[in-house]
Parts: structure tokens; sequence; C-alpha cells
């Protein structure tokens, strides 16, 4: 069924696929989203961490007899209180461990120290001050380049026999094929980047709100999780809490990118508090908390080289990494990839040959590492890729767009099997690059940079014009439990449908929304295969004693796994309310025919019934053959096949002052193919946010270090995020290559603008400036140093 | 959330209740008008006072309007209020130039004049506006006015001539004719502070630079100016090489730290570059040739 012969509903929404406003909309656009930290229950406490100011400190003392006496003080909770419960350290989700509140030593600045619990948050913040710490510092280790010297600090000296900081050697490809084709290519360019540390920022911050029900032994936590059943799972292997007697609650959450994919110490503390007052416990960071304490993205060193012949034909490409994970490695991945999709790098071309290698240490820096709406890396892979091919372009005086057209996959080479391991299930790449410069206009574009260039020179102007390209694949929806899990959790979702009796319907998701939509795109799933009105679809979903198991929403996974989940079951309805509606029409299933939301007699059109009457008489006293019972619900769970690859071409033409290295984005387009478009609109709203998202990175957002440790991206003054200012309006195209193997072809979209559009911002302002190479974020004195020749490294503080 | 220490609040009714209740509470008390410097201090817990005391009450301190033969701003004069002011466009739109650039709409919309002043931030754009154009500032304690000139009014980073129990009241400028002035800002973002800033005033005898101004901000310029830049300008034709003179001067002579906005280097050149941008522009404006 196409866009145009969708039917409209009474309320005139699309009954299946189409642009409509969101439902959620109506309670966001009032205020009346219910949040995290509008969770209030009689007799709550509130929860306040003592962080350390120091990056690398052995504590020899903790007094906090002071924040004791505090009037409004309930308790103090510290890592001593925390090791009498074996909580003081908890399992990361890569198999590592993380502090809750410290025992030995503080290992990076905002580390949690100790859990005030007052009877209002403003006295819970002022008892910290309270709290008497002896901290003995530390030299820190801060660079990763420098994280593997000898005579390095060691940051993780509580692990057996750890004498540096080492955490993991990882390889894909194939090495000595690689070497082969490099040695024999006619042209080798080899460049040093940096992905530099940025963080996820979502507008609400982290927090939890527990309850531990004295009487009935029932824990109830409301938390900010992407993932709220391997949340349950993870606090029952870790609290020895039975799983039944634990209730996760996502409720609305404003935000999430990976930044709410682990767990945190204040959700452990909030539960730990509420285990020791017997009162519920709130706890909610502040901006600060959340921008130096929870998971930040990238930090990946990377140096990458491509091989091709003189004449354009890329050969090969390797890449060396150097991966910064922090002081605990907190990567949320799937277990057999310790660099998650990296070896995704070689993007949308065809090669000889190909291969990686990842070495990961640890550093005085917080914890985390995949967030950001990055697909477990893939966004530093494509950022990779598409650096290097425009390197390449560089050093062989060729177009950039001509080059990468002359490279990318052709549409009959799908399936392709990539040099390192991944199938590309579908695509056709050239189709997508020559809308994009369609739209753009390339050719004219060229011409006016000409212009801008001679002008330039002749000292008439000092603007300068960049035309930046990116193109790349991802792979999304993790994924086929027989490669992955995550914790040992496999990453298939769960789904039930329930027609009520009246035609209604409400499906209950695994996945949780932070902005996505879901409550508009699964209504709009069931409605496409069952023609009930989507507003007559309720979504339920962020509880976990309301909803299935599964893994969660990230990796842009929600409608490749769960929206597959969601098709599947809405098919098995189908297929029940066929055999119903033949108990009512007296005929064979096999006599049936469907037509959007109804099933007919063959050759008797006006002999048929609707959903709403087989969803009635199912509920009814209709006789029903052998076998089959009543009602109209059915469940499901969706283990994908394989991954989904969607791919888009994305061009950024920039306006650079070379007077004072100020660059503004002039225009951005993004066609992007994610196969069938469930809702346009939600689409483009999610490549609207990942485009403003590529701009900041590439422009502003970082999280630097002095040397000694401290966190130089603590506040919004500092970590800057890109406003409506900096953004143009997008101009969107799309191509449609659905997935062969998902049962509606969709292969996802939740982050191919972050993994996309940073490189072609970044290919656009060197393009202005005719340099090769400088690191994110470009701001002013980044672009102007760049262009004398002497390029700012900004990860760590300037000297 | 960020929340402040716990402190008293006072709300004064007008100019002689604000000094009587700074006199009250000694130097634990603080002004507060717009709170756009303060408060942010306070909620990362870097400011203590224990007392606040708001003038948002106070009357009498909201003007803009000629007197004399000077344009008197009230302390309490909004951001918001000074990029809209006809008044202030029409004889000096440096005002306008350095308003829109200014933080955002919500904190224009309180920051006052006298609170950028008293901040004395050295990446304050008015403080540089105010030094370009020169004239001066009026200083009320329980024993009456005095009137400080605009350019010794800042002592140091954070620092200025209002003593404890003291308040600004009002900012001058000299009106002049033929004149034209510009600002000039890089910053990172919308609404960051500036990684360097210049603003310049010219005052036009035929070709010639009759006087001319240049406040620099974040670029460490004492008192926010660079004397013998604008020596140099007096006097010389108002052509390119003259601007470019002086603009060589502020490069020279102006003592920027590196930080994460930019190196050393690459802010010596800004304050070159935004000098020689600004001078250019306030030229055109004096010659009608701009807006
Ligand atoms: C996000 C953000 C971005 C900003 N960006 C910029 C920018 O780009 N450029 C820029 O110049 N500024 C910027 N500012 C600062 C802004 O302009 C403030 O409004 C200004 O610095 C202070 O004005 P205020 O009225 O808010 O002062 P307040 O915060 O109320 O007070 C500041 C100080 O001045 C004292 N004070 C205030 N009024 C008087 C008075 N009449 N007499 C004596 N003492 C007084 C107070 O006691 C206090 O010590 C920014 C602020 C924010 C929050």
């Amino acid at each position: 069924m196409t866009a145009t012969d969708v039917p409209i509903s009474a309320e005139g929404n699309p009954i299946g696929f189409g642009r409509m406003h969101r439902k959620e909309d109506a309670r966001f656009l009032r205020g009346a989203g219910k949040y995290v930290d509008d969770v209030t229950l009689p007799g709550m406490l509130h929860g306040a961490i003592l962080r350390s100011p120091i990056a690398h400190a052995r504590i020899t003392s903790i007094d906090t007899s002071a924040a004791e006496a505090h009037p409004k003080v309930k308790a103090v909770i510290t890592g001593q209180t925390l090791e009498g419960l074996g909580l003081a350290w908890m399992p990361t989700l890569s198999q590592d461990t993380q502090s809750v509140l410290c025992t030995d030593k503080v290992r990076f600045q905002g580390q949690e120290v100790a859990f005030v619990i007052a009877e209002d948050k403003y006295s819970a913040r002022d008892a910290l001050q309270l709290i008497d710490v002896d901290y003995e510092p530390l030299d820190a280790v801060v660079d990763a380049k420098h994280a593997l010297d000898d005579d390095a600090p060691i940051v993780r000296d509580d692990l057996e026999g750890r004498t540096d900081n080492h955490i993991y050697d990882w390889e894909a490809g194939d090495a000595t094929k690689c070497d082969e084709v490099f040695r024999n290519a006619e042209v080798v360019v080899t460049q040093e980047m940096l992905y530099p540390r940025v963080h996820p920022a979502p507008m609400e911050t982290c927090g939890s709100v527990a309850s531990m029900d004295p009487i009935s032994g029932k824990l109830t936590i409301w938390t900010t999780t992407q993932a709220p059943h391997a949340h349950r799972t993870l606090y029952a292997l870790v609290a020895g809490l039975p799983e039944h007697k634990i209730q996760v609650i996502s409720p609305d959450i404003g935000g999430g990118f990976g930044n709410k994919v682990g767990i945190y110490p204040g959700y452990v503390c909030s539960i730990v508090g509420s285990i020791v007052t017997g009162k519920p416990v709130k706890w909610m960071e502040d901006r600060s908390e959340n921008l130096m304490s929870t998971s930040f993205a990238r930090d990946y060193h990377m140096t990458g080289s491509i091989a091709a012949t003189r004449d354009g034909k890329i050969q090969g490409l390797k890449v060396d990494v150097l991966a910064d994970h922090g002081a605990f490695n907190g990567v949320a991945q799937p277990t057999k990839f310790p660099a998650g999709f990296f070896h995704i790098f070689t993007g949308s071309y065809d090669y000889d040959a190909a291969h990686c290698n990842v070495t990961a240490v640890y550093t005085n820096k917080a914890p985390g590492g995949v967030a950001y709406a990055c697909s477990f890396r893939v966004t530093e892979a494509v950022y990779l890729v598409e650096r290097m091919v425009d390197c390449l372009a560089d050093e062989l005086g060729m177009d950039p767009a001509e080059l990468r057209m002359n490279n990318l996959l052709k549409p009959e080479q799908f399936p392709y099997t990539t040099p390192t391991g991944w199938e590309y299930d579908s695509g056709d790449y050239p189709r997508a690059l020559d809308e994009a410069m369609r739209i753009a206009g390339y050719d004219e574009l060229r011409t006016e940079q000409a212009e801008k260039r001679r002008a330039y020179e002749a000292g008439e102007s000092s603007m300068l014009m960049g035309i930046g390209i990116s193109f790349f694949t991802e792979g999304v929806g993790a994924g086929p439990r027989k490669h992955m899990d995550i914790l040992g959790l496999g990453m298939a979702d769960g789904c039930e449908l329930r027609i009520h009796p009246t035609g209604k319907a409400v499906v209950r998701l695994s996945v949780q929304s932070q902005g996505q939509g879901h409550e508009t795109t699964f209504a709009q799933i069931i409605s496409h295969e069952l023609g009930i009105p989507p507003e007559d679809i309720d979504v339920v979903h962020g509880d976990t004693d309301n909803t299935p198991f599964g893994l969660g929403t990230y990796g842009s996974r929600s409608t490749p796994v769960s929206g597959a989940a969601a098709a599947v079951v809405a098919r098995r309805v189908k297929d029940k309310s066929r055999i119903i509606a033949a108990a009512a029409l007296e005929c064979s299933p096999d006599d049936l025919e469907w037509e959007h939301g109804r099933w007919f007699v063959k050759g008797d059109p006006d002999n048929g019934k609707t959903i709403q009457d087989i969803a009635m008489a199912a509920h009814s006293s209709l006789e029903l053959p052998e076998g089959v019972e009543g009602h109209l619900d059915a469940t499901a769970v969706y283990d994908p096949p394989e991954l989904t690859y969607p791919f888009g071409a994305y061009i950024c033409v920039t306006d650079v002052d070379a007077g004072t290295g100020e660059v503004k984005v002039r225009r951005f387009i993004a066609v992007d193919d994610c196969g069938p478009r469930i809702n346009p609109m939600i689409v483009e709203g999610q490549v609207h946010g990942g485009v403003a998202d590529g701009i900041g990175m590439a422009l502003m957002e970082l999280i630097a270090f002095e040397r000694d440790g401290t966190n130089l991206g603590g506040s919004f003054m500092d970590y800057l995020l890109p406003t409506s200012m900096e953004c143009p309006s997008y101009e969107l195209g799309e191509t449609v290559t659905p997935s062969p193997h998902h049962p509606l072809g969709v292969k996802g979209v939740g982050e191919s603008a972050t993994v996309g559009s940073p490189a072609a911002v970044v290919n656009s302002v060197l393009d202005a400036i005719g340099v090769r190479a400088a690191d994110m974020p470009l701001t002013p004195a980044v672009v102007w140093r760049a262009m004398q020749g002497s390029p700012l490294r900004m990860d760590l503080a300037l000297e | 959330m960020q929340v402040p220490e716990t402190f008293d609040y006072e709300r004064a009714s007008n100019i002689d209740d604000a000094i009587a209740l700074l006199e009250r509470h000694g130097d634990e008390a603080r002004l507060i008008a717009g709170g756009h410097s303060l408060l942010p201090m306070m909620k990362l817990r870097l400011a203590f006072p224990e007392v606040l005391i708001d003038i948002n009450d106070v009357p009498d301190l909201d003007h803009i309007r000629i007197d004399g033969d000077e344009i008197a701003i009230g302390a309490m004069v909004r951001h918001a209020a000074i990029l809209d002011s006809a008044l202030l466009a029409e004889h000096y739109p440096i005002f306008r130039d350095a308003e829109r650039v200014i933080a955002d709409p919500l904190v224009r919309n309180r920051g006052t004049i006298g609170g950028s002043f008293c901040q004395a931030d050295p990446a304050e754009d008015l403080s540089a506006v105010g030094a370009a154009l020169g004239g001066s500032v009026v200083v009320r304690s329980s024993s009456g006015s005095r009137t400080v000139p605009m350019r010794e009014f800042h002592e140091g980073p954070y620092e200025t001539k209002v003593g404890d129990a003291e308040i600004l009241t009002e900012v001058r400028f000299p009106i002049r004719n033929a004149t034209g002035s510009a600002y000039e800002k890089v910053e990172r973002r919308v609404g960051d502070w500036a990684v360097a800033a210049a603003g310049a005033f010219v005052q036009l005898d035929g070709d010639m630079i009759a006087d001319a101004g240049i406040g620099l901000a974040a670029v460490g310029a004492d008192h926010f100016i660079v004397p013998d830049a604008e020596a140099a300008l007096r006097g010389k034709p108002a052509i390119r090489e003259s601007f470019e003179e002086a603009a060589q001067l502020c490069h020279d002579q102006c003592s920027p730290v590196t930080d994460q906005r930019g190196p050393e280097d690459y802010k010596r050149h800004l304050a070159r570059e935004l000098v020689l941008r600004a001078l250019t522009r306030a030229t055109a404006r004096a010659r009608g040739e701009e807006s």
C-alpha cells in the first residue's frame, strides 16, 4: 500500500503509515508529561551525592558526623556502608566493575563518594558541605596517549594483578592481506584524527525514585532508563533481590541518546537509601553532575590509512584506534564486540582488504563510553572513513563526490559481505548520492565556491565557502541472539497485542521512548497490519510489570527489533481473525480475502467482517472451530535474523570567515534511506535532531580536561550545544530500499543523522579553508590555527 | 537542580533604602539586579552572599534619555531595552551591535547595564562599549553622588570603584556629532561570552579622524582600552592604513590568556582583526555610508 492510498480515520489520521501528529504531543505540549522528577510519594526523602573534586586521590578518611547532625538529615551512606551490603562495587555493561561509593581511591573528578538523605533536596545539598573527606592526591593519567607509558599511574589497582592501564586489544579484518594491498598501492594516505569526548547531555538529567515496601518486600523504582527490563534483571543479579519483586518504571524520559542505558551509582544509592530509611528516596542529579559523571561518548584517537590507485580506485583501509574508556569500562555494547560495531569502518565502499585494531585504556576520566546516538560506535567508524576518503580526494586532486561515486558499492552487489564480516542487506548508494547532489545543486555550488576563493585570494573578501560530503552506512537493530547479548541477555524483543471486544487495542512493548515517538509509530504499525485507526491503539511501555521482556531503546533498535515484533504479533492476530471471521461468515478461512481492516468472502465483497466485528465475535458466544480459543490476543518474541543497514548521503555547505575562523553552516542536505517510512514526520524529526547533534559535535561540543583531570565541560557555559542560530533549515530527501529480512522492510533511523553528519560538516569546513585535517570541534580558534598550519589539540586544556 | 546556599532576602523600595540596607548588612550583602551574573555564581556555590538586596523595585533607574549634552542610562535598564532603543541606535549604533550578541533573549530581558558594569567580567561586552565611548558612571552612597570617569571605573577583573555601601545609579555618554561607532565580537556559539570583542568609536573632521575610542573585551586590555592605539588614530586620515596601525597596536599591547576559547596568539590576532573591522565600520557610519 503506498502512502497515497492509506485510508484516513475519523480523526484524520492515516490508518497505517503516513504523516500524523504524534499522539504523545498533546501531553508534552501542555507540560503534562510525567518525568521521574515529577514522581512524589508520601514520606519521600531526598538524596544528594558528594563527589570528588579531585581526579585521582586516595581517601584516607571520611567524617560524616557533622552532616549526620544536620537537623534534616536522615542518613549518610558511604562506601563503607555499602561494603557491608556487598554493594560498594557493581558490574558494568562491559564485564568490568565500577565503584558505587568510593572505598579506596577516587579515579575521576566527580566520582561518587557519599550519599546524603534528607527531608528536602536543599538540606541534602547543604549537608554535603558538612562531610569532611581527606584526599591524598595521586598523579593522574588524562592523556590516553600516555596511559600505557611505563611510569603512568595505575588507575585500576583494585583489579587483581593489574600493572598497567591496558583494557583490551581487539582486531577485525585480514591484516596480512591488507598489508599486501598497501605494499602494492600507487597511493597511500595516512591521517591521524581524534573523535573527541562528547556528552549526550539529555535535557532531563538522570535520576530515580526508589521505594522499598517493607511489608511486601517489593521494590518499585521510577528511573531514567532506556532499558527498563535489563535494569530490572541487573538489580536482581547485583543486589540479590528477587526479580519478581522488582518493578522498574521508566516514565516520560526527557532524552536519552545513550546516556540512560547504563546503571549509575545514584540509582543504586536511592535503592539502598530506601532500604535503610524505610522511606521512598528520590535522587536527581544536576546538570554538572550529568555532564561530569555519566556516560560520555567517543574519545577515539584514530590513525587511518587508505590505499588507492592513482586514478582513484579505493583498494584498502586500515585503522589503529586508541580508545579512552575513562576510569571504569562502562561501555554498553554486545559482549562479543568490545569496540562495538566499529569494524563497520569500511563504510559504503568496495575494497580488496581492510583491517582495524583497537586498544583500549583506562584514564582518570569519567567512565562510560557508548553513548550519544552512536549505533555502538558506527559514528566513529563513519567519521573515520568519510574523513579518509576526503583526505584521499585531496591527495589525488579529485572531486570528493566523484571519488565517492566511483567507489560506492553498486546495487547489484547486495547482499554484500564487507572485508570485516558484515552482511549489508540492501542498498542503492549511487541513487542516494545523486539525489543529494541534485538537491544541493552541486555543480553550481562548486562554481560559486571558485568565485569566493578568487575574491578571497584577490583580497576582496574574507569569506570562503566549503562543500562537504558524507556517505554513511549503519548497522542497526541489534541484534541476532546468536551473535549478540548484553551481559548474557540476548537481544530479542517481546511484544504483546490485545484487541478489546470493541475493536480497540493495546500493544505492550519492551522498548521505551525517550522522545522518538513510539506511542505513535507503534500504533501506526499495528494500524498498518490490522486496519485499526491509530487513535484506537494504546501503546504501553516503560513499566516492567506491564510489558514483555526486551532489551530497550538504543542503537536505533526499536523499530528494527520491536517494530518487527509488533508486525509479527499483529500478523498473528490477523491470522486468528481470519479463522474467527470464517466462523462468523460460515465459510472456510481459505475463502476469505483481506482488505485493509476487513475480511470478506472472495467474489462477494459486501459479505465481510471488519476487524472490530471480529473482535466482538472473538469475545462472544460464537462457536469457534475445534482448538481455537476465544479472544483476539497474541504475543511474540522477535529475534532479528540480521542487522538492518540504513544509509544516506549528506552534503553540508559552510561559509567560513577566514579572518576570524568563524563557521556558518549555510545549508545541510540529508538524503536518508531507512526503508519505508512509517511516519515520515517522525523520521524527519529524528534526522533534524541528528543533524543538530552533528553540527554540535563538529563545531562546538567537547569535554576537555586539565592535565590533573579537572573536567572543563561541566556546565552548559563550557559544554556548548548548538542552538537554532547555528542550524540551518534542513533540506531533506529520501530514497527507499526496503530491508529484505525485516517484516516491514524498515531499517531504523534514530541515529542515522548523528552518525552521518559530523564528517559532512568537518569535510565542508576543511574544503573551505583548503586544509587536509583538523580535529573537532572546529571552533573559530581551531579553524584559524588550522589555516596557520599549527593545529590545536583541544581535548586537553590549551596551554 | 543546582541550588545556592541559604541566604536572606531584602527588597529595596528606593535608592536610599537600598543604600541603608547595604549599610545595615555590611559586606556580606550584595545587590541583585538582573541576577544573571550573581545567581549562576551562587548556584555553582562560587558566591555565598548572606543577604541579597533586590533593587528591581527601585524607581528612577530605568531611563534612557538625553540629559543636557549627554545620554543618560539608568542602572536598571535591561539589555533588551538597550537593544530596542531608537535613541541609542541613532547616536551610538555600537549599542545595538553589541546587544545583538550579548547572551540570548532570556538573559537580555533581565540583565542590566548596571549589573554588567559592576560585575566587571573581563569579557563583559557593555564594559568594552563604555570604554570605546568614554563618558562617566554615577555612583551613590549615603553621603551623596559622585561621578567616576568611565575609564577609571574598572579597577581590574571583577573590581570596580563601587564601594561596599554604594550603588551605581547611572551611566552617561557625551553626545557628539560626525561620529560613528561599531562593535565586533567572535564567539564560539550564539550566547557564548566573547572569545574576543572590539568596539570602536570614530569622530571625523572631513577626511581626518578628530577623535577615536577603542574598547576591547576578553583580551586582557587594562580598563578595556589601549590608549596608544587611540592616540595613533587622532589627526590621521580615516583610511585603512591608519586603522591597521591602531589595530596592530591593540594586537601588541593587549595581554590575552590562553583558555579553551582559544590560544593567546589567536586572541591577539582577533584583537587586531576586530579592531580593524570595527574602525572600518564605525568610519563608514560616520560618513553615513552604512547604518
Ligand atoms: C547564559 C549567559 C550568557 C551571558 N553572555 C554574556 C555575553 O555574551 N556578554 C556579556 O557582556 N554578558 C553576558 N552575560 C552576563 C549578562 O550580561 C548579565 O546580565 C550581566 O553581566 C550582569 O547584569 P545583571 O543585571 O544580571 O547583574 P546581577 O547578576 O544582578 O549582578 C551582578 C553584580 O553586580 C552588582 N550590581 C548589580 N547592579 C548594581 C548596581 N546598580 N550598583 C552596584 N552593584 C550592582 C551585583 O551586586 C553583583 O555583584 C551572560 C549571562 C548569562 C547567564
